[in-house]
This record gives structure tokens, sequence and C-alpha cells, in this order.
């Protein structure tokens, strides 16, 4: 097989080739549905129920869409300049952790201060943890993928020793968690009784913003172009480092921010499981979204709502709620195979 | 216990050794793929697999030597698929790695939980038992650290020259080098590109894979969640940190394990004055600062994620 690049891909094909992937995924796991002796049509129907069949699967599926679009957002913005932020999960727990130390009592502001202070704090420390292998990468050449990776590591140990040590709460019966960040902090609810808060309004906000950035002004443009081709970028007279260094701050801010919205909005108060592997699944939804802002969000409740699904449907059908993370997989891997397809012609011989 | 006490006993020269064997699978398995231009970012999804599969073929009442082979064509079937996507689509081999990582654990998982449903405690199985060496393992001292191992052990050890004589030795070794440096001459040469990096990806996926396994069926008898812990990604900093060469590979992955070894010891002593995340950190602060050590030295294989399509250039 080889494949010839195409010169004009044909509108039907960019529309249908991601939602034939997305269905030959459905139908994989279809496949496992049918090993564990479940109905298929029965399961997905559970599964859908539990995605959107009433307000609180609805409300619970767009609570659970709000990190997801902060660290798809990460991974889109960092992955558009090639720079391969795989430190998500690690720069979540950052943000999180720095929020809880000043939000916990250390500053006081009238709520319509606090909430955004909390998420500056949290972009800060996220943006600064990316700094670190970032820096390594354009000083030293040390390769950022598995530098974000392992600080992932590190960075949830030290929560983790803060959490049973100086920060664990005594109200808290024994439980690792840290004191509740105060109520001038707390991000409001949207629905009445339900756990849906403001963290989607501010994630859709920054979906905007990021995709506005990236769209409209010079500092994206250079992200755009440092992405593609950084021997013509730099022949251009972009300054390469300079454009890194600000995707960086900007990719590991995004991701702090998940872990303030996490944090401010659906927990209250720092746990070690604040984050069921958000910043790894950023990735799955930033490549889903083609990379794209504003496709993150449709695709960080696409996500959202087969964990969510997943989760009802195991309760109801006993069926491994893994099944939400094999769905995700096999939707990444055909969804970017369909898109080489739609670029590219292949050529069977 | 004194630090320097450490040293002295046996029980950690061993555990050094015992630490060091799925590194070395680990390592050697990334290694030849990214000679041979493809960086494998699967490994990590690649040892669950492994580690699950050998452990489930054991638990059924099959036989562990068979189980390590049943480990490593699992291995190398997800090689296969990082392979078509990396290799012949051409996608980012990034992309694909945490794809194929992301998928190959989530099915581990999944299968899992499947096999064994409504399990609390994880069922046991028999495993391997260390092997004394007849006449090697009556060396005083040498003889318990080196030669009274799991047989695994010493198939990982056996197959660091293997591979650097394969490598560096035969017409096939040199094909693969080049591959990862220059493939157009590979394809003037008139070998395959595609089934060539096919190949060494299924290969090294088969090498990971059987380090996933020496975990369940050599040192836990069991398969926990979350079992492999980042042990694949240290793998990919230590190949940077071998320089990719499989001598140094070894002396990477002895490195490593002794401070893994040190740091369980240490921890006993002193888990008073230093709280023990910290010493659960070190392996990976120690990956971060390997790497910076041997930035400077740093020789990319020259075609790494570079994808190759014929008559294209």
């Amino acid at each position: 097989m080889r494949l010839e690049p195409r010169a004009h891909a044909p509108f039907w094909l960019n529309l249908t080739a991601p939602i034939a992937a997305i269905g030959l995924a459905f139908a994989f796991c279809a496949l496992l549905i049918l090993w564990s002796g479940a109905p298929i049509i029965d399961s997905y129907a559970a599964l859908l129920r539990g995605a959107f069949g009433s307000t609180f699967a609805l409300t619970e599926t767009l609570t659970r869409a709000a990190p997801l679009i902060f660290t798809g957002l990460a991974a889109a913005v960092a992955f558009r300049a090639k720079l391969w932020n795989i430190g998500g999960e690690g720069q979540l727990y950052a943000g999180a952790l720095a929020a809880t130390w000043v939000g916990t009592g250390m500053v006081h502001l009238p709520p319509f201060l606090m909430v955004p202070f909390l998420f500056l704090v949290g972009a800060v420390a996220g943006g600064l943890l990316l700094l670190l292998p970032v820096i390594l990468k354009l000083k030293l050449r040390v390769d950022e993928v598995v530098t974000t990776l392992l600080l992932n590591f590190v960075v949830i140990l030290f929560a983790n020793y803060l959490l049973f040590g100086p920060w664990k709460d005594p109200l808290a019966m024994g439980w690792p968690q840290a004191a509740p960040i105060i109520d001038e902090g707390i991000l409001g609810t949207l629905v009445p009784r339900m756990r849906l808060h403001s963290g989607l309004i501010w994630a859709v906000a920054f979906a905007v913003f990021a995709w506005a950035f990236i769209r409209f002004t010079r500092w994206g443009f250079q992200i755009r172009a440092v992405g593609y081709n950084p021997e013509a970028a730099a022949f251009a007279g972009m300054p390469i480092g300079a454009t890194v260094l600000r995707t960086a701050l900007l990719s590991g801010g995004l991701a702090g921010m998940a872990g303030v919205c996490e944090l401010a909005g659906a927990k209250g108060y720092l746990t070690i499981d604040i984050s069921p592997g958000f910043g790894y699944t950023g990735i799955a939804v930033a490549m889903l979204a083609g990379l794209h802002p504003l496709g993150v969000v449709a695709a960080a409740i696409f996500v959202a709502a087969i964990y969510n699904g997943a989760d009802a449907m195991s309760r109801a059908m006993s069926i491994s709620n893994y099944l939400a993370d094999v769905l995700t997989a096999t939707a990444l891997l055909l969804v970017l195979a369909s898109v080489l397809f739609v670029r590219f012609r292949p050529q069977w011989r | 216990m004194d630090i320097l006490e450490i040293f002295v006993t046996l029980g950690f020269w061993a555990a050094l050794v015992r630490m060091a064997t799925p590194l070395i699978f680990g390592t050697l398995g990334e290694l030849i793929c990214e000679r041979a231009g493809v960086l494998n970012l699967g490994i990590e999804g690649i040892m669950t697999m492994g580690a699950m599969v050998a452990w489930f073929w054991v638990y059924q009442g099959g036989d562990l030597w068979t189980a390590v082979l049943v480990a490593a064509a699992a291995g190398a079937l997800f090689g296969l698929l990082h392979s078509v996507f990396s290799v012949y689509l051409g996608l980012s081999q990034h992309v694909t790695g945490i794809g194929i990582t992301l998928l190959a654990s989530s099915l581990s998982y999944f299968a899992f939980r499947m096999l064994l449903p409504n399990v609390t405690t994880p069922p046991k199985i028999d495993p391997f038992k260390p092997f004394a060496i007849p006449l090697l393992s009556e060396i005083p001292y040498l003889g318990t650290v080196l030669f009274t191992q799991s047989p695994l052990t010493y198939l990982a050890f056996a197959l660091v020259p293997v591979v650097g004589y394969g490598l560096y030795r035969t017409p096939l070794g040199l094909a693969v080098r080049m591959v990862g440096e220059n493939p157009l001459a590979v394809e003037a040469q008139g070998i395959d590109v595609h089934r060539l990096r096919t190949a060494a990806v299924m290969l090294g996926s088969a090498f990971m894979a059987v380090g996933g396994a020496f975990l369940t069926i050599s040192v836990f008898d069991a398969f926990y969640i979350g079992m492999i812990n980042g042990r694949g990604w240290i793998c990919v900093a230590l190949v940077i940190f071998a320089s990719w060469r499989p001598g140094k590979a070894l002396a990477g992955a002895l490195l490593f394990a002794a401070f893994e070894a040190l740091q369980i010891r240490v921890q006993q002593a002193s888990s008073a004055f230093i709280p023990y995340q910290f010493f659960l950190m070190m392996p990976y602060v120690l990956s971060i600062l390997a790497m910076i050590v041997m930035s400077r030295r740093a020789a990319y294989p020259k075609a790494l994620l570079v994808p190759f399509r014929k008559g294209e250039r």
C-alpha cells in the first residue's frame, strides 16, 4: 500500500471519516460486551442513558467534561507547537496544590475576586511546572516527553506526602484530605441540587480564548508556525525559544486550571484521587478534536459521556467500566487513521 | 541500620539484580525499536499487557515458560498494531505510542476484571522459583547474588550480549541500525523499510511484554491494577541514558535497580526523619537527572520519529 496526497479532500469525506472511525470503535467494544455476556443493544442503551438520559446524567457528564476541556486545551495548544507535553496530569495536581495552599484560609478576597485568583494561582503553578522540562529541552535538548511523564509521578507523590502529612485535615475523620477551600473560592452551581458548577463556563470561555489566541494573534501565529516548520519559522525571524516558552506557560497553565476547576468546583477540598487521569485523557480529547480548541469542547463532552455512561452501564450490566478507557483509546487511534485517509489516498498495488 | 551496612548485606545485592530484570527487558526492547527509528511509547501499556496475560496463563494452569511465550506474542501483537499506525500509516509516533499504552493497559484491566469478577484479593499463582546454577551458586557471596536467581533474570542478562552481537555483528543488525539512521539507503539496498521497522518494533515489544511478565510470574505472584507504575517510562529514559547501546543499557538498569534497592532499605532505616514518599520519588527524579547528565552526548538515531513514505524525500 502507498499513500498519495489528495489535492482536494471531498467535503463528505471530512465529515464521514471521523464518524465512521468512532462507529468502528463502538463496534470493536461491542465485541468486548459480547464477550462479557451482556446484550449489546441494551448495554449501549444503558451507556446512553447514563450519559444523557436525565438532568442528573447530563449535568454529571458536563461536570466531568469541564476539567477535560482544560486538559484537552492544554494538550491541543502544546501539540500545535509540537511541544509534547504529556505532563498534564502532574500540572493538574500542581494547580490543585497551589490553589489549596492559598485557598484554605491564607488569602481572603470577595468571591468575585477569589475565584479568578485561585484560577490564576493554579495556572501559574501548572505553567511553572512545565517550564522546567521545556527549559531542559531548549538548553540541553533533553526530550520533554519523558521528563513531563516522569514529573507526573513526582508531583502526585508530593501531593500524597502533603495529604498524609502536614496538610491532613484533622477534622476529616482520618481521611487523607486537605482543609476545605473557603466559601468565597467555591465555584457556584449552575443547576439547583446538581453538582454542575461554573467551572464549565470558565472552561468554555478559555476554549474560545485559546481559539482566538491561536487564530488571530501574532503569538498564536508563531505557535502554529513553529509547529509546522521550526526551520522556516526561525528563518522568518520568529523567536523559536520564546514561542516554545510561551506555549509551555499557556499549556501548563490550562492544565493547572483543570486542577482548580475540580478542586473549587466538583470536590471543594483536595484529595489524592482528585483526578482519575484527566491529564492523560486530555491528550485523547485533544487528538479527537484535531487539536482545534473549539473542537476540544465537543470532544471533552463526548469523552465525558463515554466515561459517565460506562459507569452507569457497568452498574446495570456488570461490565467492567474499564470499557470506557478501551473505547476512548480505540476511538483515538481510529480517528487518527481516518484523518490520514482524508489527507491521503491509499493506492493498493 | 547504618547506610554503609546495607552494602555488605547479600539481600541488597540479590534484590538489585532482581529489580534490574524488568528494566533490562524493557530497555533492550525500547532500544531495538528506537534503533530502527521508531519511538515506542506503547511500552508502559505493553508491559501491563505482558504482566496480565502471563499471569492469567499460569492462573489457568499453564506452564511458566509457555506463559513467557504467550506474553511475548501478545507484546509482538501490540507492536504490530503500533507499526500499522506509526510505520505504515506514518502517524505521529508520540501520539500512536500514547494511544497504544492507553489501549493495551485498559484492555488488560478490562480483561482482568472480566475474567475475575467479584474478587477482592487477587488470586495467587506459583511463580518461578530461584534456580541455583550448579557449582556457580556455591561460590561464596557471588553465588547467592548472581547465580541463585529467577531463570528469567538469567535470560535478561543473556539477552544483552545477544542483542549487542545482533545489532553490531550481523547483516540484519546493520540493516536495523541503518533504517534508524537513513531509511533511503536501506531502500536502495532493496530492503523493505516498512517490513524491517515493523519486525524491529514487534521484537522490541515482545521484550517489553516479557519484562512485564517477570513482575507477575517471578517477583509477585499476582496481577494488580497499576502494577507497572511508570517502569516503562523509566526504560525510555534509560535508553537515552545508555546512548542506544545494549551494554550501557545493562549498566543503566543495574545502577537504577541499585538506587531502588537502596531506597527501600534506607526508607526502613530512616522513616522517622524523611517521609517515604520522597524515597518513592527517587527513581523518577533520578531518571530525569540521568537524562540531563547524558544530554550533551545524546546521539539520537537520525531517522527517529521520521516516518518513511515511499517515493517521498
